[in-house]
């Protein structure tokens, strides 16, 4: 597992603590849903406060369970309002009791607010400029000496086989080369590119030509992995669009998690080293067949 | 062809679907001649297993006849009879060499959804969900199979399918969880659960050389089988405090190893069942581990809890303080059925054992719904059916 020296530990301790209280929270409030309406002085919502325990679990469990847990963590701001809406409905309910319906109001408003904070923290990671630029890194092991791996992937053709953004790149000399890529709603961008560092079952790095649309530095390192598991590979890509029209484009080559689109393409490439195919379960289910029956 | 599919929870049909067809070059197409109800498909029709899409091919414990190979598959040719095992393995990455071929690497396309369950992902498995790959299984009257060249071992004619059927999961389940357990002369194995899975555990722990085994159950069948077929001592868990009998029947020191054979729906009566039944409901936890509580509790002092029965997620109030402070070793894992399946054939050739025994129903393909209610319920001493297409 690769370590991405720019996550800050404390958000994720944050994070990881607002996982916790999500659980205990979520725990109290199925199980005794009676006793936190009375704490928090609403009399009426049982049910409600049933299912807003429901919804802190899920998002405890999620935040555990995640790596970039920020997703989860806007689950939370998302449930948060919830509870201060249920607890604003409260207020207006003659039979509440104001005093300790301010004093939970502040209390969820002030996990609210650390839940903004720890989100937007970890949804752009700290330290990075704020740009539309794309930066990727990734390391996977593959059975398979660095000599085998790196003359597959000099061969810049046999990119698009396990790049899925890619459609096609034509090796036009030793060192060039022309990238078309898929871009949404079959748009497509295309680039030249240089090799700027080639060193023989080591590492290869490349960057788009000056002028291009696109500026894409990208490097891939091939080392021999410890205990004959073959070789570690590890990626290195940035893509820094232009602004405009095209810019957008590039942003979604990758999708919306770009980290796990390239985490998948070096699986794919681990699969055409080590078995010579892309594992795929393509077949018969009887969705297709409906599909098909609905269309004849 | 037709093909038993998912649909919901309780909801599963056969319904008429496209063939399959070869896709990669190391892929062969099995005609299915005989295709099991496996315990782990209860979890999957119980609704407890995630990423299920509506019109998923079930079935991952079947056999057949090769009716078409891919051109990279060279040892296998069309006619030629194989049991497939049900983890997906490709024989080349760095977990397939080390024989633990339920790890495979390459053959889970969605190994991402597994990452984010569990951590890191292992094989894809036939008709097991979409975070296991996604993979149409062979309760159908044709299946593709990945990797055919390293996993379907064939079968010599003259051996009836249901003596060498389960080859290809519950055999080799049963005879891993015993083999965990590292029999020595002498021990006493108790296993939970007397269906098809702890029925051949209880076979292999006495061909691995248990002196004693106690299956552990409430259906009198199943008891009665493990008696009979294997020579079991047994224990009804309706009738009796199973922690107070394991100690007596071993002179206070509990059992040298305990197979859990009943995974994550155990059944539980009174308020423990209640509590779990209620958990569950609620997201709180996955799984149901009342078997698994009990055989950690019982094991000996530095003995091994086997576990066989599958787990999904995330489990509670389980002992782990009676694990650590006693020394117990914890041996699980979806089988490794290719490492198996050669050794086990042998033994059935040599007529060491006849896996049929368990098989108490044939039925049509066309009535898998039925085999599965009627598996779910126990109902007409149910232990094991197998269907023919
Ligand atoms: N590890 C693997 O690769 C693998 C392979 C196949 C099956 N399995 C798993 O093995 C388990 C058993 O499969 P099966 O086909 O035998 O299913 P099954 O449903 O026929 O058997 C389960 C048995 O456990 C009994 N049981 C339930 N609660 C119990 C309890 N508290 N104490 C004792 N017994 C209890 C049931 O009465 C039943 O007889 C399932 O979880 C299945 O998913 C695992
Ligand atoms: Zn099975
Ligand atoms: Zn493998």
């Amino acid at each position: 597992m690769e370590m991405r020296e720019t996550d800050r530990p404390g958000d994720e301790g944050l994070a990881r603590a607002l996982g916790w209280f999500s659980i205990g929270l979520g725990v109290a409030e199925l199980v005794a849903p009676r006793g936190i309406a009375r704490m928090i002085g609403v009399r009426d919502h049982r049910i409600l406060l049933r299912a807003v325990g429901l919804r802190e679990m899920a998002s405890g469990v999620g935040i555990l369970t995640q790596r970039r847990p920020a997703g989860w963590l806007w689950a939370r701001v998302v449930g948060d309002v919830m509870d201060l809406a249920l607890v604003g409905a409260a207020f207006r309910s003659p039979r509440a009791r104001r005093g300790r319906l301010a004093l939970a109001t502040a209390a969820v408003a002030g996990v609210t607010a650390l839940d903004v904070v720890a989100s937007r923290r970890l949804s752009r990671r700290p330290g990075e400029p704020e740009d539309d630029a794309i930066r990727i890194t990734k390391s996977i092991t593959i059975n398979r000496s660095p000599e085998e791996i790196y003359r597959f992937w000099r061969d810049f053709r046999n990119l698009p086989r396990f790049m899925r953004h890619l459609e096609s790149v034509q090796v036009t000399s030793d060192k060039r080369s022309h990238w078309m890529a898929r871009g949404p709603a079959g748009k497509r961008v295309e680039w030249d590119a240089e090799i700027v560092d080639d060193k023989p079952n080591e590492l290869i790095a490349w960057r788009s030509l000056e002028g291009s649309d696109v500026e894409t530095p990208g490097s891939v390192r091939f080392q021999r992995a410890p205990g004959g598991r073959g070789t570690v590979v590890k990626v290195e890509l940035l893509y820094r669009p232009p602004g405009g029209l095209l810019g957008s484009l590039v942003a979604k080559l990758f999708g919306a998690d770009p980290d796990q689109q390239v985490a998948e393409d070096l699986r794919r490439l681990k699969q055409v080293m080590e078995t010579g195919e892309i594992a795929t379960s393509a077949g018969p289910s009887a969705r297709r067949s409906r599909r098909l029956a609905a269309a004849s | 062809m037709k093909a038993n599919c998912w649909f919901d929870t309780h909801d599963i049909r056969v319904e008429e679907v496209p063939d399959p067809s070869i896709v990669n070059p190391r892929d062969a197409i099995v005609r299915i001649t005989s295709a099991a109800i496996c315990g782990s498909d209860l979890h999957l029709y119980n609704g407890y297993v995630p990423t299920m899409k509506k019109g998923d091919i079930l079935g991952h414990e079947f056999m057949g006849e090769v009716v078409e190979v891919g051109s990279g598959v060279k040892d296998l040719r069309v006619g030629d009879r194989v049991v497939v095992p049900f983890p997906i393995s490709c024989g080349n990455c760095f977990f397939c060499k080390k024989q633990l071929f339920s790890l495979c690497e390459n053959s889970n396309p969605n190994a991402w959804m597994a990452e984010k369950m569990w951590g890191h992902s292992p094989a894809g498995i036939y008709g097991y969900s979409h975070m296991l790959g996604g993979y149409p299984g062979g309760q159908a009257e044709y299946v593709r199979v990945p990797f055919a060249d390293v996993n379907p071992i064939k079968i010599p004619a003259g051996i009836p399918d249901d003596q060498v059927l389960f080859l290809g999961d519950i055999l080799p389940t049963g005879y891993m969880a015993a083999e965990n357990c590292d029999i020595e002369p002498g021990d006493t194995v108790a296993v939970w659960g007397c269906g098809p899975v702890g029925q051949f555990a209880i076979k292999s722990a006495f061909l691995l050389g248990a002196d004693r085994v106690i299956g552990i159950d409430r259906f009198p069948e199943r008891l009665g089988m493990a008696q009979k077929r294997s020579g079991a001592e047994t224990i009804n868990y309706e009738e009796v405090d199973v922690y107070e009998t394991l100690d007596e029947m071993t002179g206070g020191l509990g059992p040298d190893a305990c197979i859990d054979a009943v995974g994550m729906e155990a059944h539980a009566p009174g308020l423990v069942g209640a509590y779990d039944r209620v958990k569950q409901a609620a997201m709180l936890e996955t799984d149901r581990p009342h078997a698994l509580r009990q055989a950690i509790m019982a094991c000996r002092n530095g003995g091994t809890v086997s576990v066989a029965g599958v787990y999904g997620g995330f489990i509670d109030k389980v002992p782990f303080g009676s694990l650590m402070n006693r020394s117990l070793t914890l041996r699980s894992g979806q089988t490794h059925v290719q490492r198996y399946m050669r050794p086990l054939l042998e033994r059935i050739q040599k007529n060491e054992i006849d896996p049929s025994f368990i098989i108490t129903h044939h039925m049509a393909l066309d009535d898998a719904p039925e085999g599965y209610d009627m598996f779910l319920k126990k109902e007409d001493a149910c232990v094991k059916v197998v269907l023919n297409p």
